[in-house]
């Protein structure tokens, strides 16, 4: 009887939320946001340059989808990506794993590291230009370069703040190096790490854009910088949600990870 | 009974920007194979200085600390450690955590494993995360951890300390059963007189300024004790007068507040 009450309650609370599934709430307010968007853009005389109506940019989407385009350059767009991710990230988590765990290495390294973090990335790239041409490497590499610093400096922030308390159980267990390292300072720091990979996916991201508008043959950024040369503003708004989706698609796989990996925590959760 | 752990002239001395202080002067104790020993003391008197210093945590002092015949010049599974905060680690289970750097997949570790986990009445637990357990169940965690290094000598640090009465009750009883069982001989840093009368064979009484053992209480009543009968008290007393004695100096008597 007392659930029952309980549950209407809770029922009530939420109002009429609790009659869309739960997995769905996030996306009520960019719904609400295209309604208005499609009135907008219907009612008023905005021409479709300035702002093409949603369904001129479905019906793009829907043109690009059938002859391959757009595959063809989401699929080139985040293989860029992923290789300036990898190795961006990869490179953030072993050096700052070794500067995390050595204080020489710390010493030598981590202030030129902090040096070059302070320069903003963008104003790197006629530098980039001029080193590595506008290929594919160029691009790569500058998206590595972003992706470097979140992961570096969370890893090095994680292992840093491995309870001292924990470390003298290890001792007295007498880890080895090896365990120590996978077995105690890893999952320690894995919380600080996760963030970080999540940060540089999100940059990765941008440099990506940035990287191909500089100048690229293929790929989403490419076809935004076309589309705008041609006022093809219906074809700009399609890349402009493909950003979006993927991004938002990246960025969840990160988080499911935190999910699968971090439930120990006990943290608060909201 | 052999003598497994020998203590002799073992003197540490803490830097401090207003000089150096004494921490332990000339501590002297040897320790029987099976033995349990209580060490009780005000705060300050380098008890649990001591037991680091036996644990292998600390290696800067003087004079010799010898576990079976060998010096003690690091930590070491032989000398099992609980704190006084169970120190498991968060993202692992219970039975993970018992095994710690061992693997759960080797069967002797895996028999026992579960067979310490009944030993310190936690079956049903084994997946359970840190998180999810009470303050004593936590520290039961922490002394199957060690015990299953079977270390020669386990080195308690005030490990029920921060728990409610009837639970340390409790685990007092439980360390009894252990002891009783792998006869592993213990070191157990207190600062509860019940408890040190409670659980120890001998009782060491320190002294802080500079920290030094003041005298010895050997506690000759059988296991299991009653807190109530009359030579339990009357040892309590005697011991409880020579902790008053240690505390002398640092208490104004008639300084009013």
């Amino acid at each position: 009887m007392s659930e029952q009450v309980l549950v209407k309650k809770q029922h009530e609370r939420d109002g009429w939320l609790s009659r869309i599934p739960k997995p769905l709430h996030g996306w009520i307010l960019p719904l609400i946001i295209v309604v208005i968007w499609e009135l907008v853009s219907d009612i008023g005389n905005i021409s479709a340059t300035m702002l093409p109506s949603p369904i001129s940019v479905v019906a793009q989407f829907a043109r690009l989808t059938m002859n391959g385009e757009l595959f063809e350059y989401i699929g080139i767009s985040v293989y860029r990506a992923a290789q300036g991710f990898l190795l961006g990230s990869i490179a953030g988590l072993l050096i700052g794993l070794s500067t995390g765990l050595g204080k020489l290495v710390e010493r030598t390294l981590d202030t030129s590291l902090q040096l070059i973090r302070t320069i903003p990335l963008l104003s790197l790239i006629p530098l980039f230009i001029l080193w590595f041409g506008i290929g594919e490497f160029s691009k790569v590499l500058m998206i590595a370069l972003g992706a470097f610093f979140p992961v570096y400096l969370n890893t090095f922030l994680g292992i840093r703040s491995v309870d001292l308390k924990l470390f003298e159980v290890s001792r007295i267990f007498q880890y080895t190096r090896w365990q120590l390292l996978c077995k105690m300072i890893i999952p320690a720091a894995l919380p600080n790490i996760l963030l970080g990979v999540r940060l540089s996916l999100g940059i990765s991201w941008l440099v990506l854009v940035v990287a191909e508008m500089m100048g690229a043959s293929a790929g989403v950024g490419y076809m935004i910088q076309d589309a705008r040369g041609y006022s093809q503003t219906d074809i700009v708004f399609v890349g402009i949600i493909i950003f979006a989706v993927v991004g938002k698609f990246s960025d969840s796989g990160v988080r499911y990870l935190e999910k699968k990996w971090l439930h120990w925590r006990d943290t608060y959760k909201g | 009974m052999t003598e497994m752990l020998k203590i002799d002239k073992l003197n540490k001395t803490f830097a401090a920007p207003t000089g150096d202080v004494i921490a332990l002067n000339n501590i002297q104790l040897q320790v029987k194979k099976g033995e349990f020993i209580t060490i009780i003391g005000p705060s300050g008197c380098g008890k649990s200085t001591l037991l680091k210093i036996v644990a292998g945590l600390d290696t800067d002092y003087t004079g010799a600390v010898v576990l079976n015949g060998k010096p003690v010049d690091g930590p070491s599974i032989e000398k099992g450690f609980i704190f006084q905060e169970p120190r498991l680690f968060p993202w692992l289970t219970v039975e993970k955590n018992i095994a710690a750097n061992l693997s759960l997949k080797d069967p002797t570790t895996r028999t026992r494993v579960t067979e310490l986990i009944e030993l310190v009445r936690l079956t049903g637990f084994e997946k359970s995360y840190p998180r999810e357990l009470s303050g004593g169940m936590a520290q039961r965690v922490a002394i199957a951890r060690a015990l299953l290094r079977n270390p020669d000598v386990l080195l308690l640090d005030e490990p029920f300390g921060a728990l409610d009465a009837f639970t340390r009750a409790h685990l007092q009883e439980v360390l009894l059963d252990i002891w009783q069982t792998n006869r592993t001989t213990m070191l157990f840093v207190t600062h509860d007189l019940d408890e040190a009368v409670f659980l120890g064979q001998r009782v060491i009484i320190m002294n802080p300024r500079p920290g030094h053992i003041r005298s010895v209480q050997p506690i000759d009543l059988p296991f299991p004790r009653k807190r109530s009968s009359s030579s339990f008290q009357e040892l309590r007393h005697k011991v409880l007068s020579e902790f008053e004695k240690v505390e002398e100096p640092t208490i104004d008597v008639g300084a009013g507040i």
